[in-house]
């Protein structure tokens, strides 16, 4: 509908000669095409970014009409709210050692699989298959199962005489099963890095192989330098993504975040603030501060990224 | 010239060196056998989890870490009507949400895409930045304020907020994704096609599109995997049984039964994950290079 009225626009504005519909003419069917678009960002973005960031500050259960408490939100996240700490830890913990390992996964495949291997077309199916299955329920499920006292892993560790722990109801482990399954998913970075590995230049690895530069060496000084735009955006990708995880740990804990909060994401943190106590206004508070770590992290990464990351051009 | 010599040298080098020879022989070896060995690594759990749903309940947790294979389909009847309301009104439902998800998805992403990608107008660059910084959106942020409209909506326990949103292109990933596409199609034929009178809806709809298409089916599918496997969005908005999605259904199954029924709970979950593994095998090349694509500079 608004697309043939752009073609209707071009039309009738053929024939006028003024300014005006001269620029019609040439803007107009950008604007036409973007419309669902610019709906979306200033009804579904925009929009609503504004308007959490003033229900920030208020007390709003849903039912009555929002009630302004100046800074109160936020005082209170960064003063009196332990789970709020908690929730900021354990999400630390899980970005700062699911996204490194991830990331060197998918780099040490990618460069094994990029080597001319045979059966690359398998082997990069079955290394894709668990990120494409990762997010789903079903999954978290067999995680449970996997990782539960009388779970594969301990079967597996009784074979040699090992009485595992419940991993999943142990506090010292929830995490880490939460972690390794989210390294389990190496496969989409890995993709991005075998499509980064096929654009350098094999001659450079000749000339320096008749320079007589080992193996190792040629790894340090031509592949990870030239590797760095792929790295530098799979690390902000698989951060901004692990900052945003949500199912496995709800699914894990039963919405809970339990045992004693070990697995308590942010976003679980901020999912029963908002949708089980409808403190809106406190999770609007929490989304804020989320958003405004994402932009920080991102900034800083784009700040300092033309210290380590090679550009060509 | 000198390049292509040096290649000669290195290349006869390595067939003529009997050393070299045995340490590629080896090499390749090894990197098979630990490529091997991950992938079963990687592939085991979700054998394991296929073996377990066709397993008889009592034999689950006897059978040890290598199940035997058995064909007893007793669990996928009994998970089906496990609960009130059956799975077969999950998959609908999701089955719906997906589909008209995809159907929004392409219509509005490409839409945009074709102006950010083609089209000359004002604030141009301006708008596509502002389309790539809501990639990194928490969605978190826009949340509560959109739950409110959609309450005020009356939308609350319908499926119009999980597919509303998709007629309006909110998939940023899917816009940018198209526009490098459509910027890969030669300039020269909009171009001609201008000359004979076409408007900017005739060449999207009749040049664009159907060359397009390796790049629509990459949208299509991904948009179908995540709309099937999303949580949260369900979660917030559908608190009717009848209305639940499979995964909330699994998730209720969980809550409810799965600590009595492991063996219907494993076959469900299996079952909840058979459309993605389709697609995976018909499709895989499309979104293995739809990925690749995006780590790549324009």
């Amino acid at each position: 509908m608004a697309v043939n009225a752009a073609d209707a626009a071009v039309h009738t504005a053929a024939s006028g000669t003024t300014k005006w519909s001269r620029a019609w003419q040439s803007h107009a069917p950008g604007y036409l095409f973007l419309l669902p678009w610019f709906i979306g960002f200033f009804g579904l973005t925009i929009g609503p970014i504004i308007s959490s960031f003033y229900l920030s500050f208020t007390d709003f259960d849903l039912l009555t009409s929002p009630e302004w408490v100046g800074t109160a939100n936020y005082v209170r996240m960064f003063t009196a709210d332990r789970a709020f700490a908690q929730s900021m830890q354990v999400t630390f913990t899980f970005v700062l050692f699911s996204v490194p390992l991830k990331l060197a996964f998918a780099l040490a495949i990618a460069i094994l699989l990029n080597r001319g291997m045979k059966g690359l077309p398998l082997y990069r199916a079955v290394f894709y298959l668990p990120s494409l299955l990762g997010a789903s329920v079903a999954i978290a499920i067999l995680w449970r199962q996997i990782f539960a006292g009388d779970g594969l892993v301990n079967q597996f560790l009784a074979n040699f005489g090992i009485d595992g722990p419940s991993w999943i109801s142990n506090p010292r482990y929830s995490l880490w099963t939460l972690i390794i399954l989210s390294v389990w998913q190496f496969g989409s970075p890995m993709i991005i890095f075998l499509a980064g590995l096929r654009q350098i230049p094999q001659d450079m690895y000749e000339a320096a192989s008749l320079d007589g530069a080992s193996k190792w060496r040629q790894f340090w000084k031509i592949t990870l330098p030239l590797l760095t735009p792929v790295v530098f955006f799979n690390a902000i990708i698989q951060t901004i993504e692990a900052f945003k995880s949500f199912t496995p740990a709800f699914i894990i804990s039963n919405g809970t975040g339990s045992p004693i909060n070990s697995t308590l994401f942010y976003t679980l943190y901020l999912y029963n603030e908002a949708f089980s106590y409808f403190r809106m206004g406190y999770a609007s508070a929490l989304a804020w501060f989320l958003l405004l770590l994402i932009g920080c992290f991102t900034a800083f990464s784009f700040l300092t990224s033309k210290y380590w990351v090679h550009y060509d051009d | 010239m000198t390049i292509d010599a040096h290649k000669l040298t290195v290349v006869t080098g390595a067939e003529n060196d009997p050393a070299a020879r045995l340490r590629k022989r080896v090499f390749s070896v090894l990197a098979h056998a630990l490529l091997i060995g991950a992938s079963i690594l990687m592939l085991y759990p979700l054998l394991w989890l296929l073996a377990a749903s066709f397993k008889p309940e009592n034999e689950i947790f006897m059978s040890g870490i290598w199940p035997s294979i058995s064909w007893d389909i007793e669990s996928y009847f009994r998970g089906w009507n496990a609960m009130r309301v059956s799975f077969s009104v999950f998959f609908m439902n999701s089955f719906v949400i997906a589909f008209l998800c995809v159907v929004g998805n392409l219509i509005a992403c490409s839409m945009a895409a074709y102006a950010f990608a083609r089209l000359q107008f004002k604030g141009r660059n301006f708008w596509f930045a502002m389309m790539l910084m809501t990639l990194m959106l928490p969605g978190q942020v826009t949340l509560i304020p959109q739950y409110v409209l959609f309450r005020d909506l009356g939308w609350v326990n319908t499926i119009l907020p999980l597919v509303a949103p998709k007629f309006l292109a909110v998939d940023a990933f899917f816009v940018f994704l198209m526009v490098q596409f459509f910027r890969g199609i030669p300039r020269e034929l909009d171009e001609a096609a201008m000359m004979d009178g076409a408007g900017p809806w005739r060449i999207y709809w009749k040049i664009m599109l159907p060359l397009s298409i390796p790049v629509l089916v990459t949208a299509a599918i991904f948009t179908f995997i995540w709309t099937w496997d999303d949580f949260f969005a369900p979660l917030i908005y559908l608190n009717r049984m009848q209305d639940y999605t499979v995964m909330l259904g699994l998730r209720t199954f969980v809550d409810s039964t799965g600590e009595s029924d492991f063996g219907g709970l494993f076959a469900m979950s299996v079952l909840s994950i058979v459309p993605i593994f389709v697609f995976f095998l018909l499709f895989q090349r499309l979104l293995i290079e739809g990925i690749a694509t995006t780590g790549m500079k324009r």
